[in-house]
């Protein structure tokens, strides 16, 4: 069958664009949400721009134009991207649309958010992907609910370039006080949430005013077009931040042993050293892996999918890590953050949930709620009513059941970002304004909650300028079960089945065949007959049942004028330890 | 990175995350372009190996040469390949005289949906772009379908910073879509960057050439002189026709492909 569809026959050389496609192979391509207020005109402001530019194909302009003729209506831009038949009825915009366009001097991704109350998931997921956001503000009814609320969720989203978009100008009689008076009012409000504009112009997009063409009738305005004002705002360069590559699978395809993972920012070479968070465990890019040959790299930058072959073989998985040793992420089970809630059941304070951060997953509660506000109102709510709302923001205390490697938002996005589910459904998200420093200090042991500070593993020697036994400087690991640990250092060597008592924090540590077997709370360990070490790595002289039962019960009643004894009586440094000598950086 | 460099290293995110978080896993292979690229796609981002069976839903009503290359590239790449028929349609007479949006339905949505449960398919991997209509326009990366195979496109989830939906209860299934993104010439530039395999009925012959492919008596050719893949991109370049033009089943109604798609049509 042939259709009379003839491609040949529209060869008009001066297009805008190419219809639906925005990037050739080499230009940039911006990425831009335009939200706001429900009926103020999002959809219909967009459609004109694309339109104007010629960015849609004919087909789809016309079938919009079949609907409105069948249906009695006039030609209402806005259908050209409200595609669901729900969405023309009621006239709103129910998801986010994504459409390509070009102008001149570069490609664009619109996304188009809905701004009805009740679809603010949608407005999320449409805006955490721009690069810019563009607020549409009606010039007869102002500034309202919505339009604050977005504006504020854009500031958590992290979108910091914004305009303004007066719209409906002819419904204000073209006035110029109207456009300022509204420009004025929401400068303000976005100041207070953090944000400046770029710029603010007035249109009519209904009928196309200032959209890509400048208007008579708006002839007081001295700025820009939108589509000027779409070219004027400046691309963010991609992430050159510290090497972060959250780890999404490790593959064992043939012999090799693939660590598969997006960079999210700086970039990883082949031959340097890297640290895999919240394990610690330090190699050497051996090489990044492909499946074609010319693929082939030393190195990837921010951005790209990239396959890592270390040097030296652990047990990895998904949701590490891995970093520069000296520019780690942080290492924690808690943090403050900025949440936002859109879930149909508010969120409960001390209740468990799945946080997902990068590739990371683990079971987290919201500790305490610091500080509750109404996002579009900004008003202070009552923080201690124990739950967050639907639309609600807040600062948190959160508390994890693992500790995760991640970062503060303002030093890395992809690793200092995070959202919540609640059964099913994502239901909240956040970014990470500070996190406590608990865990990166001091390298331990983790099951679940429980936790067993110690520093067997940790490097001494005597430092011959000094004259002091120092600890060596390297990377604090966490081992969690499953992981192996390093049984022989220069300072240390233990046999691969023993028990290591934390008295401090009131745990064993089983290690068997090298690896770490679990942890169990001090008072229900049972003697196995197996060797002990305490949390420094000093042998403990335990040899039955009732050495345990006295040994606990001394170091229970432990003060610190009765240590130097205890230890005497108990401890033997040389079991497994030696002391190395060593002039400041340089051990023997 | 450029552009197509950008687009490929994100699909291959996409590829890997459905394949760590969702269970049964597979690829919905057309043999058109957008899921022959999903093919290579695939291949990249698991070095080589695709853990994962293609399928292939076969209409009975394909362009016959569409069923040899399918093979011939299947055992070239060695795939895992799963075709599957509504036997049971086709048995009672099912085809495009019976009305066009009624035999996509049975042939198309009811035969990948029988295949999705027969398999027991947590996920779906499919060459949707969002340029090539409105639905898809608005669809996620990660797009859950009910029970009966249903999507509820009123009311998708939250989908932001590359968390995808990956709970979900059993019996439902995600619809993957690693291409979203793409537009039908970044697919083309891609084509010729990699040399990849591709159908030639893609190539004009006589004077014509398919733009879309599909179902031989419901896709039409369109008139072009376009013989290599630079020509065909010029063409596009220049062109205001959408893609899709060619596709009766769109032209059936206004709302045909938000219909035929809520019920589980890809």
């Amino acid at each position: 069958m042939t259709l009379s569809t003839d491609l040949t026959a529209d060869l008009t050389a001066d297009r805008i664009a190419a219809p639906n496609c925005a990037a050739d192979k080499s230009r940039e391509l911006f990425k831009l949400v335009f939200v706001g207020h429900v009926d103020h005109g999002k959809s219909t402001v967009l459609g004109r721009l694309l339109l104007d530019a010629g960015a849609l194909p004919q087909g789809a302009v016309d079938r919009v134009k079949t609907v409105a003729a069948e249906t009695g209506q006039p030609f209402e831009p806005a259908h050209l991207l409200d595609a669901f038949e729900e969405e023309r009825r009621q006239g709103i915009t129910i998801d986010s649309t994504q459409l390509q366009f070009r102008t001149a001097r570069r490609g664009y991704v619109v996304i188009d958010a809905p701004g009805h109350k009740e679809f603010l998931k949608n407005m999320i997921s449409g805006a955490s992907e721009a690069e810019a956001a563009f607020l549409v503000v009606d010039a007869q009814r102002g500034v309202e609910e919505q339009t604050r609320r977005h504006a504020r969720m854009l500031s958590l989203l992290g979108v910091n370039q914004v305009g303004l978009v007066v719209n409906k100008m002819d419904l204000a009689g073209w006035d110029q006080q109207v456009f300022e008076r509204i420009a004025g009012e929401l400068t303000e409000f976005l100041q207070a949430v953090g944000l400046t504009p770029a710029v603010a112009t007035p249109v009519a997009a209904l009928e196309g005013d200032n959209v890509s063409r400048p208007s008579a009738r708006l002839a007081w305005f001295r700025g820009p077009t939108l589509l000027e004002a779409l070219d004027g705002l400046t691309k963010i360069s991609p992430d050159a931040g510290p090497l972060r590559l959250p780890l999404q699978a490790v593959y064992r395809f043939d012999e090799r042993r693939i660590l598969a993972g997006r960079v999210e920012s700086g970039a990883v070479r082949r031959g340097e050293e890297i640290l895999i968070s919240p394990g610690g465990k330090r190699t050497k890019v051996a090489a990044l892996a492909a499946w074609l040959d010319r693929d082939l790299r030393e190195q990837a930058g921010p951005g790209e999918s990239i396959g890592l072959v270390a040097a030296d073989e652990f047990f990895n998985r998904r949701g590490e890590i891995v970093s520069r040793p000296d520019d780690a992420p942080l290492v924690t089970d808690r943090f403050k953050a900025s949440l936002f809630w859109m879930g149909r059941r508010p969120l409960q304070i001390k209740r468990r949930y799945k946080l997902k951060l990068a590739t990371a997953e683990a079971e987290a509660e919201v500790a305490q709620i610091l500080r509750l506000v109404d996002s579009s109102t900004l008003k202070p709510l009552a923080a201690d009513r124990g739950e967050i709302g639907a639309d609600e923001t807040a600062e948190v205390e959160i508390r994890l059941q693992k500790p995760l490697a991640l970062d503060l938002f303002s030093r890395s996005k992809a690793t200092g970002r995070f959202v919540i589910v609640d059964g099913f459904d994502v239901a909240g998200g956040g970014v990470v304004t500070s996190a406590e420093e608990g865990l990166t200090a001091e390298s331990g042991f983790f099951e679940g909650a429980l936790r067993a500070r110690c520093e067997v593993f940790e490097e001494f020697y005597y430092d011959l300028g000094e004259m002091n036994v120092n600890k060596a400087p390297g990377p604090r690991p966490l081992y969690g079960v499953g992981d192996p640990t390093p049984l022989k250092g220069r300072s240390y060597e233990y046999p691969e089945f023993f028990d290591i008592v934390v008295f401090r924090d009131k745990m064993v540590v089983k290690i068997r065949r090298g690896l770490v077997a679990g942890l169990t709370p001090l008072d229900q360990h049972a003697y196995e007959g197996l060797p002990m070490v305490n949390g420094r790595g000093f042998a403990l002289q335990v040899k039955s049942t009732e050495d345990w039962r006295l040994a606990r019960a001394e170091w229970a009643e432990m003060t610190p004028e009765a240590e130097p004894l205890l230890a005497a009586r108990w401890l033997d440094f040389t079991a497994y330890r030696r002391i190395p000598f060593g002039r400041g950086d340089l051990v023997i | 990175m450029n552009h197509l460099q950008a687009l490929e290293a994100h699909s291959i995110f996409i590829l890997r995350e459905a394949y760590a978080k969702l269970g049964r896993l597979g690829l919905l292979w057309s043999i058109g372009k957008d899921s022959t690229v999903l093919l290579w796609l695939a291949k990249k981002a698991f070095f080589g190996r695709c853990p994962f069976p293609f399928i292939h839903v076969d209409t009975s009503y394909k362009i016959p040469e569409m069923i040899v290359w399918r093979d011939k590239i299947a055992a070239e790449l060695g795939l895992e390949l799963i075709v599957h028929q509504n036997v049971k349609a086709l048995a009672e007479g099912m085809g495009p005289q019976q009305g066009r949006l009624v035999c996509c339905r049975a042939l198309k949505t009811d035969a990948l949906n029988e295949m999705t449960r027969e398999r027991g398919f947590d996920g779906l991997i499919v060459g949707v772009r969002r340029d090539e209509e409105g639905s898809r326009s608005k669809e996620r990366v990660f797009s859950e379908r009910n029970r009966e195979d249903e999507w509820d496109y009123a009311n998708q989830p939250p989908e932001l910073w590359g968390q995808f939906k990956t709970d979900f209860p059993q019996g439902h299934h995600i619809r993957v879509h690693p291409l979203l993104q793409w537009c039908e010439l970044d697919i083309w530039r891609y084509i010729e960057r990699e040399g990849m395999p591709l159908i030639d009925l893609y190539f004009a012959r006589d004077g014509e050439r398919y733009r879309s492919l599909g179902c031989a008596p419901c896709t039409g050719r369109i008139k072009s002189q376009a013989r290599t893949i630079p020509e065909i991109i010029a063409e596009l370049e220049r062109t205001s026709v959408g893609e899709r033009a060619g596709r009766a089943q769109d032209q059936e109604d206004a709302y045909a492909m938000q219909k035929l798609r809520r019920d589980g049509y890809m």
